[in-house]
């Protein structure tokens, strides 16, 4: 189990990012964190792997624990070593080097597996096995998140953290990720998914928490947060004739920050 | 003709020993995006550790060259560990001061130690002679100068193995293509940033040792030639390596040319060029290229100029 409790973070000593975010993934589940640009998924993301740092950000209140572990303000190889692998937003594959260097790159904290682990890969993404040799930058777009994946799961990881896979794919090619996540989830990884595109995300997800400017505003399992009437009208873009609200700051009946300890 | 061979190889070795000192700058610059001021002055330490250890200690010449190199391999990554690691996020042009205060201070103690008259250096070839030549077809080639020439290319395959095959060489690729990315595959940046200097540092002094040895005297002044890399890195471009070496091999071939050639050179434009022409001549190459191509011959368009 992977748990964040009443987690704050701020940039910069000044700018508020999280205000006191709290959720669980339960090991071997698909979870998954959705919300619009700027409400703070990728910062969840990023304190937990440890590379809030790099970019000015500060974890003040609350504590992040892996399987009981406490591992607030851990060094990011040291999280890489106890289990948890991410896919940065965008993919950020080393485009100047081959695909073969990007897989090992992943498996740096665990060479000796390295071989067998770029076996494993290569299977997984056959597609990536005609290209192996190559620079990773003259992959499309699909292949490059493929290889983000591939490299994420070179270091054998227990929880994969997923920022946003499904950014700026065709829609046949989000479907492929999909299946992809499904896939290496029911190889016993436990998936957190952050995502914009709601629709998949819930779709393979068994659980779903929604945040709103560093707060999470709801969570629920994700069949059921596909029929909710709120959820489906701001995130899955299904709204009933006449209305026009755009954010749960207009829903009234919903009580907005969710406190886990309560 | 001959003169030409002969200017051609002086040129070519002066041009390798130049580019160690290149790489380094290039190797931190790539990884830390700050250009190290210091290299030169390292260039000398590592002359000065090597000259100490053989000369005024007695040491045998090639454990004193050895020991020499590691020890400022060493002392380079000290510097990173306290000076610059502190650094890391404030602003490239601070860290780039700091780099020059860094070589003020190398070079006020290597100054101080070396006093006013020439050290030398220990005889790596103690049957031939250190001034020891050879006679190709009328082109006279010091030992040292084949033998700087040799350890630049041998040194130049290794680490382009050490960056392919091995699994920190390629983590340094990684780091300094993409150093976010890089610590979400659980690199450890500081060690590689440790292990950058730590290389730069040695690449240092070898080019200290084969600039100083060359005259075989180590003065206040070494550092001056092993200043010369810089405009080799500029005219190559200060992110690319192989822009390094070919900036390198340019610069010291001018300078071998113009050594040779200064005379012909001022009855074609008709005044004096004065003397030591040849070594100034670098800089107004970098001063031209840098006209035609401000990121030099093969750096990226977007990095920054010095």
């Amino acid at each position: 189990m992977l748990s964040v409790q009443n987690l704050e973070v701020v940039y910069q000593d000044v700018i508020l990012v999280l205000r006191g975010v709290s959720f669980e993934i339960p090991k071997g589940e698909i979870v998954s964190l959705l919300g619009s640009n700027g409400s703070g998924k990728t910062t969840v993301i990023r304190s937990i792997t440890g590379l809030l740092d790099i970019q000015n950000g500060d974890i003040t209140k609350g504590t992040i624990s892996v399987d009981g572990e406490d591992i607030t303000n851990e060094k990011p190889s040291k999280i890489v070593e106890k289990g948890i692998a991410q896919v940065l937003e965008g993919r950020r594959i080393f485009a100047e080097l081959s695909v073969v260097e990007n897989l090992r790159l992943g498996g740096h904290t665990n060479s000796k597996d390295i071989p067998e682990n770029i076996d494993r890969v290569l299977d997984l993404f056959p597609i990536l096995k005609e290209r192996s040799k190559g620079e990773a930058g003259y992959l499309s777009g699909g292949e490059q998140q493929m290889l983000a994946i591939g490299r994420a799961l070179m270091s054998n990881p227990n929880y994969l953290l997923l920022d946003e896979p499904s950014l700026g794919l065709a829609p046949k090619l989000v479907d492929q990720i999909a299946e992809l996540i499904t896939e290496i989830n029911s190889q016993g990884v436990t998936v957190l998914l952050v995502e914009q595109n709601a629709n998949m995300a819930l779709n393979v997800s068994s659980h779903g928490y929604i945040m709103e400017t560093g707060n999470i505003v709801m969570d629920n399992p994700s069949d059921e947060l596909l029929q909710d009437q709120d959820v489906r009208e701001f995130y899955l873009g299904l709204n009933p004739e006449g209305t026009n609200r755009k954010s749960f700051k207009d829903v009234k009946h919903y009580k907005r920050k969710k406190r886990w300890l309560s | 003709m001959i003169i030409f061979l002969q200017a051609t190889a002086e040129g070519l070795a002066l041009g390798a020993v130049y580019s160690l000192v290149a790489i380094g700058f290039v190797l931190i610059y790539k990884a830390m995006d700050v250009l190290s001021f210091a290299q030169p002055a390292l260039a000398v330490v590592g002359a000065a550790f090597i000259s100490a250890l053989a000369v005024d200690r007695g040491v045998p010449f090639w454990i004193a060259f050895i020991v020499g190199i590691v020890l400022t391999g060493i002392l380079s990554l000290i510097i990173e560990r306290t000076f610059l690691r502190p650094m890391v996020g404030e602003p490239v042009f601070s860290v780039a001061i700091l780099t020059i205060g860094i070589d003020i201070l190398l070079r006020t103690v290597l100054d101080n130690w070396i006093g006013l008259n020439p050290r030398y250096l220990g005889d790596p070839f103690p049957s031939f002679g250190n001034f020891g030549s050879i006679n190709i077809g009328g082109v006279v080639l010091k030992y040292l100068e084949i033998s700087a020439f040799l350890t630049a290319v041998v040194v130049i395959i290794l680490l382009s193995i050490f960056f392919k095959k091995s699994k920190y060489g390629v983590a340094m690729r990684a780091t300094s293509f993409d150093q976010e990315a890089a610590l979400a595959q659980g690199i450890d940046v500081g060690k590689i940033f440790a292990l950058v200097w730590f290389i730069a540092g040695m690449l240092a002094s070898f080019a200290g040792f084969f600039i100083t040895g060359g005259f075989n005297t180590l003065t206040q002044f070494s550092f001056i030639s092993a200043l010369r890399a810089l405009p080799a890195v500029v005219i190559g471009g200060l992110d690319s390596i192989p822009g390094a070496v070919v900036g390198s091999l340019i610069i010291g071939l001018t300078q071998g040319y113009v050594a040779y050639f200064q005379a012909d050179m001022e009855s074609l434009v008709g005044f004096p060029l004065g003397s030591g022409f040849s070594l100034v001549a670098p800089y107004l190459i970098m001063f031209v290229i840098l006209l035609v191509k401000p990121d030099g011959l093969f750096g990226t368009e977007e990095v920054e100029r010095v």
